[in-house]
């Protein structure tokens, strides 16, 4: 049996790439999948709770994230669409119109 | 006590005359300024008539409360206005001599250009003076004299772009000011004794209490606050400073406020107050004691001074140092009665001054005059009364109400031969400097400047301000318009006959159901009216006639025969004329004493120390503080999407960190 500290490692390694990614990268899509890292780090650290503790609702709880994730990746991705076709650059940095 | 609904009508009167006057003066036309505030003061003095027509003293007081005021518990103040005996001469004294002030005004204001401002002030002036006069509590007297102040600082200031003039106003607002802080503290001592601070109350009030012949007491201290108040309203040491220097005022001001009218204020609040004072022997005692000093003091200042309203403004203060006197004996009624004739006399000395100040282009500086009978014959007749008159020859007016004043410091039960002595003295200095006045002015030849340089001549009056409107030059002395002559006239027969309604105690018998409340003094007097008194009566009475007459030789010896010797009399005086010349540097004393710490101590501890160091620079500090704050966290909001998320896992990282250190689950 695996020990939990090492899937709880592994989930935050998981989520601080998420974020490193998040912060550095400046493509729109990039960040949109550090995005979806962060949340599958966070998935892995509520089954393996709920595998160790023996409770169904961690489990639960991924699906929903699961399914709020791919409505959000929908939604994103026709935002990231809508700005290209606006924009035409997917730079986060160029995107600053509501900068004063 | 009977109502009377009309009561209220009389102030308002000039009340809406100053408001029309104020409001739409400026774009009206002068001669509908002139009949506004001449019909509405007019008004007020027929209403005035009308009540002494009406008035009947079985039915007096009159009384007619206008609406309600302060209500808090058991305390309560009205709006109400309150005609007695006193209250009904005040009202004719300030309407008629007002009235007649008002068509002098006409001539002498006419050339100005803030003719509507200066008509609309004296009206508010008649306004407040109304109410003050005809107050039936001790509040709504306080707004009058509150109000007569203002008026007296608008109109001393008229001329405001004269430094002078300007400063002039300060001063007598805030030296007055000083006296109306010890009035509020008399008023706070009524209200917290006596719960009230209407007059028949407050006295009815006073007359359960013992007379406070030991020490001092609770009526003492009313008393001599209230002494405060009428010292800085009437101009009596040490607060008379203000009134010599609100000459700057038009000269019209000078009559109406600084003479007839509002200087009496104080004498009148003081004889108001009798009943407190009969209680008080002590405060009556320092009454007497300044009333007396006042008068000597100002009336040898009198005697040096060169500008024709100076001497006319001391002369002023020593008449209310006599006036005084005579409360301070227990001598309400001769107080009032020289207040009257001296609003008769004093007004027409202003007033013909004004109209010699007028007929020579503004000159005020007597060693430039002289010599102007020729040139002025009415001007000059109506002046020569009213100098006799002040001066006390009989049949005229003061030499009553003087005469009433003197044999009463001799012979009241407060009285001292001590008061009458020195009253007898200023007597003889006042018919010095009067007639100095009239031989300086009227006899010998003119001394003023030859012709066509006195229009833009530096006169230290401020008529010079209006002298270049003048269409007719000032080349030769002339005679002043007979709108400005009338009232001349009208306060010349008064002066004459004024005093005859004191003749056999007529007046004090029409005033004596004010003052009879605690009032031993007056009706014990005149029950031992003894042959033996009568005597004594006589003889003072030829003593104060022959000093009038002495100071009338010892003018007309030094100013008319021999005119050079006054120079050489003040040389060998050497620094005694020097003080007198200088006032007795009382302006200097209070100068160096007050003044001059006060701006200092506001200076460098109130405005350097606590508002700059204190007040600004915590605004400043704080101000500048936030600025370097907000300064540095501008930069957080960078517009940078990665920035702000960087902060947002930052400031994530920062709360597991607390949480992980707080050994928060």
């Amino acid at each position: 049996m695996v020990p939990l500290s090492y899937y709880l490692v592994l989930s935050g390694i998981l989520f601080v790439c998420g974020v490193l990614g998040f912060l550095i990268k400046r493509n729109i899509i990039t960040i949109f999948m550090s995005i979806e890292l962060m949340l599958n780090g966070v998935n892995l650290s509520f089954v393996a709770f709920a595998a160790q503790w023996h409770a169904l609702s961690g489990q639960v709880f991924v699906f929903f994230v699961m399914v709020v994730a791919a409505a959000e990746a929908a939604v994103g991705l026709a935002i990231i669409i809508a700005v290209y076709r606006t924009r035409e650059t997917l730079n986060v940095d160029r995107v600053n119109l509501l900068k004063l | 006590m009977t109502p009377n609904p009309y009561l209220w009508l009389l102030p308002i009167l000039p009340l809406a005359g100053a408001a029309i006057n104020g409001f739409l003066g400026r774009h009206s036309s002068k001669k509908s300024i002139t009949a506004i505030a001449l019909v509405f003061s007019g008004a007020a003095f027929v209403m005035a008539l009308i009540l002494a027509a009406g008035f009947s003293s079985a039915a007096a007081p009159y009384y007619f409360d206008l609406a309600h005021w302060i209500r808090a518990g058991s305390f309560q103040v009205d709006y109400s206005f309150y005609l007695d005996q006193l209250s009904l001469v005040m009202l004719l004294v300030v309407t008629g001599v007002g009235f007649l002030i008002h068509i002098y005004t006409v001539g002498y204001m006419w050339d100005d250009d803030g003719y509507y401002r200066f008509m609309s002030y004296l009206n508010l002036f008649m306004f407040f003076m109304l109410t003050l006069v005809l107050a039936r509590n001790y509040l709504v007297m306080f707004i009058g004299w509150e109000g007569v102040g203002l008026a007296s600082y608008l109109l001393v200031g008229f001329w405001f772009v004269k430094d002078s003039a300007a400063s002039a106003g300060k001063k007598a607002f805030i030296v007055t000011r000083i006296g109306d802080f010890g009035f509020l503290i008399a008023l706070f001592l009524m209200v917290k004794h006596f719960g009230t601070l209407d007059f028949t109350q407050v006295f009815a009030a006073v007359h359960v209490l013992p007379s406070e012949t030991g020490g001092a007491g609770l009526l003492t201290a009313i008393g001599l606050l209230l002494m405060v108040g009428a010292a800085g309203k009437s101009a009596q040491i040490p607060l008379y400073v203000w009134l010599p220097d609100a000459m700057e005022g038009p000269t019209p001001v000078s009559a109406l406020i600084h003479a007839a009218t509002m200087v009496t204020a104080g004498v009148y609040m003081v004889a108001r107050s009798s009943a407190i004072f009969d209680r008080a022997p002590m405060a009556m005692m320092v009454v007497a004691i300044i009333g007396t000093l006042t008068a000597l003091f100002a009336a040898t200042i009198g005697i040096a001074q060169t500008d024709i309203k100076k001497v006319l403004a001391y002369s002023t203060v020593s008449q209310l140092g006599y006036m005084f006197m005579a409360c301070g004996v227990g001598a309400f009624s001769a107080g009032i009665f020289h207040l009257m004739t001296h609003a008769f006399f004093k007004g027409l000395l202003f007033l013909a001054a004004g109209s010699v100040i007028h007929g020579i282009g503004g000159e005020q500086d007597m060693r430039k005059m002289g010599g102007l009978r020729v040139y002025m014959p009415v001007t000059f007749i109506t002046m020569s009364i009213a100098t006799f008159t002040i001066t006390g020859f009989p049949p005229l007016a003061a030499y009553f109400s003087k005469d009433e004043i003197l044999w009463k410091a001799y012979s009241s039960p407060q009285g001292s031969w001590v008061y009458w002595l020195i009253g007898v003295i200023t007597a003889f200095l006042t018919s010095f400097y009067m007639f100095r006045l009239w031989f300086l002015t009227f006899f010998g030849d003119y001394r003023g400047a030859p012709a066509a340089q006195d229009v833009n001549h530096p006169a230290s009056d401020a008529h010079a301000l209006h002298a270049a409107h003048e269409s007719h030059g000032h080349g030769e002395p002339h005679e002043s318009p007979w709108v400005m002559l009338g009232p001349l006239v009208v306060l010349a027969v008064l002066s004459f006959v004024g005093g005859w309604i004191g003749i056999g105690g007529r007046f004090e018998h029409f005033l004596a159901p004010v003052f009879q409340g605690g009032m031993g003094t007056e009706l014990s007097h005149e029950s031992a009216g003894e042959s033996a008194s009568a005597v004594t009566e006589t003889l003072l009475m030829l003593i104060s006639v022959a000093a009038a007459v002495l100071g009338f030789l010892l003018a007309w010896a030094l100013y008319l025969r021999r005119p050079q010797l006054p120079a050489r009399i003040a040389a060998k005086l050497g620094g005694l004329y020097q003080a007198v010349l200088h006032k007795y540097y009382i302006d200097e004393l209070y100068a160096a004493l007050f003044v001059k710490p006060l701006i200092d101590g506001s200076t460098t501890i109130l405005w350097h120390g606590i508002d700059q160091g204190g007040i600004d620079a915590a605004v400043n500090d704080s101000a500048d503080a936030a600025r370097h704050i907000s300064d540095s966290l501008r930069h957080m909001q960078s517009g940078n999407l990665r920035s702000y998320a960087g902060w947002v896992a930052a400031g994530g990282a920062a709360v597991i960190a607390y949480m992980v250190w707080m050994g928060i689950r």
